[in-house]
């Protein structure tokens, strides 16, 4: 029987700056349902401000995804996805953009780790959730300035100069939180504990972690986890708090099983270009 | 036959949608210009990933060197080195602090530690006895101050 031979380094790569490009995107999303439910002006700005940070390092991220796509043959673009939507897209013989790598991909397609999808709930849960995946964020765009790739170095280096205001907003928060009256302490230190059992899988490398990181494009997840430990633990420190003690840690979502909160989100997120396809506005 | 001199006097008259009083030169977005026998290629570089300004920028592009009689314009977009409030031009901040907007006050490669804030003179009396109110304002590119003295509001492009 005849296959077509799949390029394996340049699948890796795809599945790679998707996995970061879906973070960017729902973490974005997450973020952005506390427009107009800020607890005061200031912070819902703030808010604002971070997810639209997030969702254009996404828009970048999708758009050199897409290229990658593009290139493939097109036997082997109708085998890259098991979305009816792009597929059928995809199988007319389209090139495909970021927009479809955002709304046209089902749960199924997504790699973004479960942090970022857990939902808002209070304050407290936000900035917990805000604060651990923002500490990742900023070493590992540190580290992907260096990539040997240079579309995904450029990225990573527009990328953390924002990423700085970020940590900054999270840490700053779990301060004043920690920090702050009795209620206030409690509620940011459960919120942590609850959230930190989600915190393992970012550093849990998957099959494009590995092969990406031996071709010098990707990061050492073993490396950005100390630094990682070390910087939640100083602030925690300041803030009054202690660090969540070690649980049984989630994963899945790389790996594209998610939790029932993806659904929902992309049912949201997605509504209107499944409902009315191609719309703009 | 037009030049790069003529281009990049065109260009100026392009603004940021956001803060109408910069142009494009002044922001330091245009990185190059560059002029061929069918094409003029414009390369420009995004202030912050998820600015909504960039596209209407491009397309205003477009529509000013249409308007100058070229037909083949390519608009490129280049993310690295990464845009920085260094490239503004001295002009440029004049502008802005007539306008009412504090321009960034030093170079943007020191971060800043947690809980601390620059001291940006108020752009209304001058006073440096200011605060800041939030690190994010209206645009990405702003944070929002406080004029403790004339307790006038007022925003700050950010050093970035």
């Amino acid at each position: 029987m005849a296959t077509v031979q799949i390029d394996n380094t340049t699948f890796q790569l795809l599945h790679f700056t998707l996995q970061w490009a879906d973070n960017a995107l729902i973490n974005g999303h997450r973020l952005s349902e506390w427009c107009g439910h800020g607890p005061v002006l200031e912070q819902d700005i703030a808010l604002s401000n971070i997810a639209l940070d997030h969702i254009g390092q996404a828009r970048s991220l999708y758009q050199y995804a897409a290229s990658i796509c593009n290139n493939f043959d097109s036997e082997i673009r109708q085998q890259l996805f098991a979305s009816t939507a792009l597929n059928q897209k995809i199988s007319k013989g389209e090139l495909i953009d970021e927009d479809d790598l955002a709304y046209l991909r089902d749960a199924w397609d997504f790699r973004n780790t479960l942090l970022v999808e857990q939902p808002n709930s209070d304050w407290a849960f936000t900035v917990a959730r805000s604060f651990y995946f923002d500490t990742f964020n900023f070493f590992w765009l540190s580290s992907l300035q260096s990539s040997s790739d240079s579309v995904i170095a450029a990225i990573a280096e527009k990328s953390l100069k924002e990423v700085n205001y970020h940590l900054r907003w999270s840490s700053e928060w779990i301060i004043r939180l920690g920090d702050g009256t009795m209620e206030s302490h409690q509620r940011i230190q459960d919120a942590l504990n609850d959230r930190w059992s989600f915190t393992g899988e970012l550093f849990q490398p998957t099959e494009a972690d590995i092969a990406m990181l031996s071709m010098g494009v990707g990061v050492d997840l073993s490396r950005i986890k100390q630094q990682w430990l070390d910087r939640i633990h100083a602030v925690l420190n300041e803030a009054t708090l202690i660090m969540p003690t070690s649980v049984w840690m989630q994963e899945g979502g790389k790996q594209t099983r998610h939790s029932e909160h993806l659904g929902y989100l992309l049912a949201e997120m997605q509504f209107m270009q499944r409902a009315y396809p191609n719309m703009q506005w | 036959m037009i030049n790069e001199q003529d281009i990049f006097q065109a260009l100026a008259s392009v603004s940021d949608p956001e803060v109408p009083v910069l142009s494009i030169l002044d922001l330091g977005i245009v990185r190059q210009v560059s002029v061929h026998e069918n094409e003029v290629v414009i390369t420009i570089t995004p202030t912050y990933s998820g600015c909504p300004a960039m596209d209407v920028i491009a397309m205003n592009i477009r529509m000013v060197l249409l308007s100058k009689g070229l037909r083949s314009i390519r608009i490129e977009n280049q993310l690295s080195p990464a845009w920085t409030t260094d490239w503004m031009s001295d002009d440029g901040k004049k502008k802005l602090k007539d306008y009412g907007i504090a321009p960034p006050i030093r170079k943007a490669n020191q971060d800043l530690g947690l809980f601390e804030e620059d001291a940006v003179p108020c752009p209304k009396c001058g006073s440096k006895n200011t605060e800041m109110t939030s690190a994010f304002g209206a645009t990405a590119c702003k944070s929002l101050y406080r004029c403790k003295d004339c307790l006038e509001p007022f925003e700050h492009f950010k050093c970035h």
